[in-house]
């Protein structure tokens, strides 16, 4: 699977990546290598593999249900452009 | 044409867990801005999720409680999107492997009937925070607290074909997680959200027709209102010849329609993957029968059950296992009023819930407990009290006044039963009303009602009024 020049436009735009536009070219050119790669893989007979979620062969750790944080907002809060009334301030959202 | 309604319903069930779903910070309802944010919920560098058994837990009940498949093993994925109140850049979610599957819900229909609805799939998510989007001097003010909350979602098939069917369907399953004690069910608060997917095809056509997706809809009125409006609408389109976008749409309640939010070509894409720092979930099945065991009695058996065992109409017996609280409220008057099933259900059903719902108080929290009202019950039974004066001993009790024996002391209020008082008031009725009893005698039957008036006020309404009516027929009629 070889990608387009807009292919590689939509996944930065997804991903909110600002790309230089005379590297677009090269970006696709070296994804599809990649995908190729995925694709040989692909050739390989895997039925009857489990699909792999992780590559540990182990189970997820479960915590207790009980709170263990304490309230530290002015400590996060320091690193944070812009706050008011406790509230984290971003550029507007909705129109 | 006809039409048919297609809906299949996706709830958000905050489950009710004291810490969230990845971290230790609390979940608490109503904190102050970004108090219950710590750095896992915030997305900070280098931190780790680590999943709640509690919410495994609760989402494992949910599944037997509708007879789903628990998957042994499911897997956590990253659902990514850009959004000011979702810090990571990523939900954490469930995609391809779900903890729960292939479940179903029985509902009620309006005729009577029932209906077996299929839930496709339940899986656990993170919740986000909240955007404020009152003027911050033209910015958005993000709240944390509610990012990590544990979400069970859970998405229905499209086997709903009216508004009503989806307000049954979804009133079944909050009075369902409520039974289980895994959600409040507030929609207020935002603990028990739903979306609705609805489209509409020519009835006998099998294929389905073009969707929208409503957002924002957290009541029931709304949920009926904005699915009535929507289905208008793609009806509408469809018989004027245009046809209906895929797309997302708002429901707003202040003007009651639903309005595009975004359509399919600026849809999200959110290229999911398995979370690379969560492993696979796996419950065993020593652990899901631990949970099993502890499943509660659920509302449809209990409902059976107070038909078979109290002698209940399938209405009552619905209406009083509608919640866990209610239920568990009558059979406790039921109790303390030794074995009164149709008088504690009227009694429950009737005077109890109407002061509930005028005062606006929960069972819990209200002045007249189970034993207070069995007492009450106790005292109709046993001819100690009219039915119109027992209201009045309620009325009473709910005003803090004490328990029924103590009030119907104090007040003076003691039925009376003892035949020979009962005469003498209606002898001295009778003797004042020399005119009136000559036009009975002659046949004006229906002055019986004023005698009986007459007989109640000069006895305070005590008289007990099977005996005054049959005494008073002796009387008159002799």
């Amino acid at each position: 699977m070889s990608l387009e020049k807009t292919d590689i436009e939509k996944i930065a735009h997804l991903a909110r990546l600002e790309i230089d536009p005379d590297d677009v070219s090269r970006y696709a050119r070296d994804l599809s290598v990649i995908l190729e790669l995925v694709e040989q893989m692909n050739q390989v007979d895997t039925g009857g593999v489990q699909p792999m979620a992780h590559p540990l062969q182990m189970a997820q750790r479960l915590r207790a249900d009980e709170v263990t944080e304490t309230n530290q907002r002015d400590k996060f809060q320091q690193i944070a452009p812009q706050v008011e009334a406790g509230l984290y301030l971003v550029p507007k959202v909705i129109e | 044409m006809e039409w048919e309604t297609v809906i299949g319903l996706e709830i958000h069930a905050q489950l009710a867990t004291r810490s969230k779903i990845f971290s230790g910070a609390a979940t608490a309802y109503g904190a102050e801005p970004n108090t219950q944010a710590c750095a896992v919920d915030l997305g900070l560098p280098g931190v780790l999720p680590v999943l709640n058994r509690e919410a495994v837990r609760m989402a494992c009940l949910f599944g037997l409680a509708v007879d789903a498949e628990i998957a042994q093993r499911s897997v956590f994925a990253r659902k990514n999107y850009f959004y000011p109140d979702l810090p990571k850049g990523y939900q954490i979610s469930q995609y391809e492997l779900p903890v729960v599957s292939k479940g179903r819900l029985i509902i009620e229909l309006e005729d009577g009937g029932t209906k077996t609805i299929g839930i496709t799939r339940a899986h656990l998510e993170e919740d986000a925070g909240k955007s404020l989007h009152e003027d911050f001097h033209g910015m958005t003010g993000i709240d944390l607290n509610r990012a990590g909350t544990p979400l069970l979602e859970i998405v229905s098939e499209p086997d709903l074909r009216s508004a009503r069917e989806a307000v049954a369907y979804m009133k079944k399953l909050r009075s369902l997680v409520r039974y289980l004690e895994i959600c409040d069910g507030n929609m207020q608060e935002g603990s028990f959200r739903c979306d609705a997917n609805v489209s509409v095809r020519p009835v006998g056509e099998k294929r389905l027709g073009t969707r929208a997706e409503i957002k924002n809809i957290n009541s029931f009125r709304f949920v009926e209102r904005a699915i009535n409006f929507e289905i208008e609408r793609q009806i509408d389109l469809l018989e004027r010849g245009e046809t209906v976008v895929q797309e997302t749409r708002l429901y707003d309640a202040a003007r009651g329609e639903t309005r595009s939010m975004r359509s399919k070509e600026e849809a999200m894409d959110y290229r999911y993957f398995p979370d690379p720092d969560l492993l696979p979930l796996h419950v065993d099945t020593a652990w899901l029968e631990e949970i099993r065991a502890l499943l509660p009695e659920l509302p449809d058996s209990k409902k059976e059950r107070f038909m078979f065992e109290y002698g209940l109409t399938s209405y009552d017996a619905a209406v009083l296992t509608s919640s866990r609280e209610l239920a568990d409220f009558y059979e406790a008057v039921e109790k303390s009023s030794g074995g009164e099933t149709r008088l504690a259900a009227n009694w429950v059903m009737g005077d109890f819930a109407a002061a509930l719902n005028r005062d606006g108080l929960e069972i819990g929290a209200c002045p007249v407990n189970a034993r207070m009202l069995g007492g009450l019950i106790r005292r109709i039974a046993d001819n100690t009290l009219s039915g119109k004066i027992a209201k009045q001993v309620f009325e009473a009790m709910w005003e803090g006044e004490g328990d029924a024996d103590s009030i119907i002391e104090k007040r003076g209020l003691k039925q009376i039963t003892d035949t020979g008082a009962i005469e003498q008031a209606i002898d001295e009725v009778l003797a004042a009303n020399p005119e009136q009893v000559n036009q009975y005698r002659a046949g004006k039957d229906k002055l019986l009602g004023f005698f009986v008036g007459q007989v109640m006020k000069a006895t305070q309404g005590k008289a007990n009024p099977a005996q005054l009516n049959q005494l008073l027929k002796e009387k008159l009629n002799s």
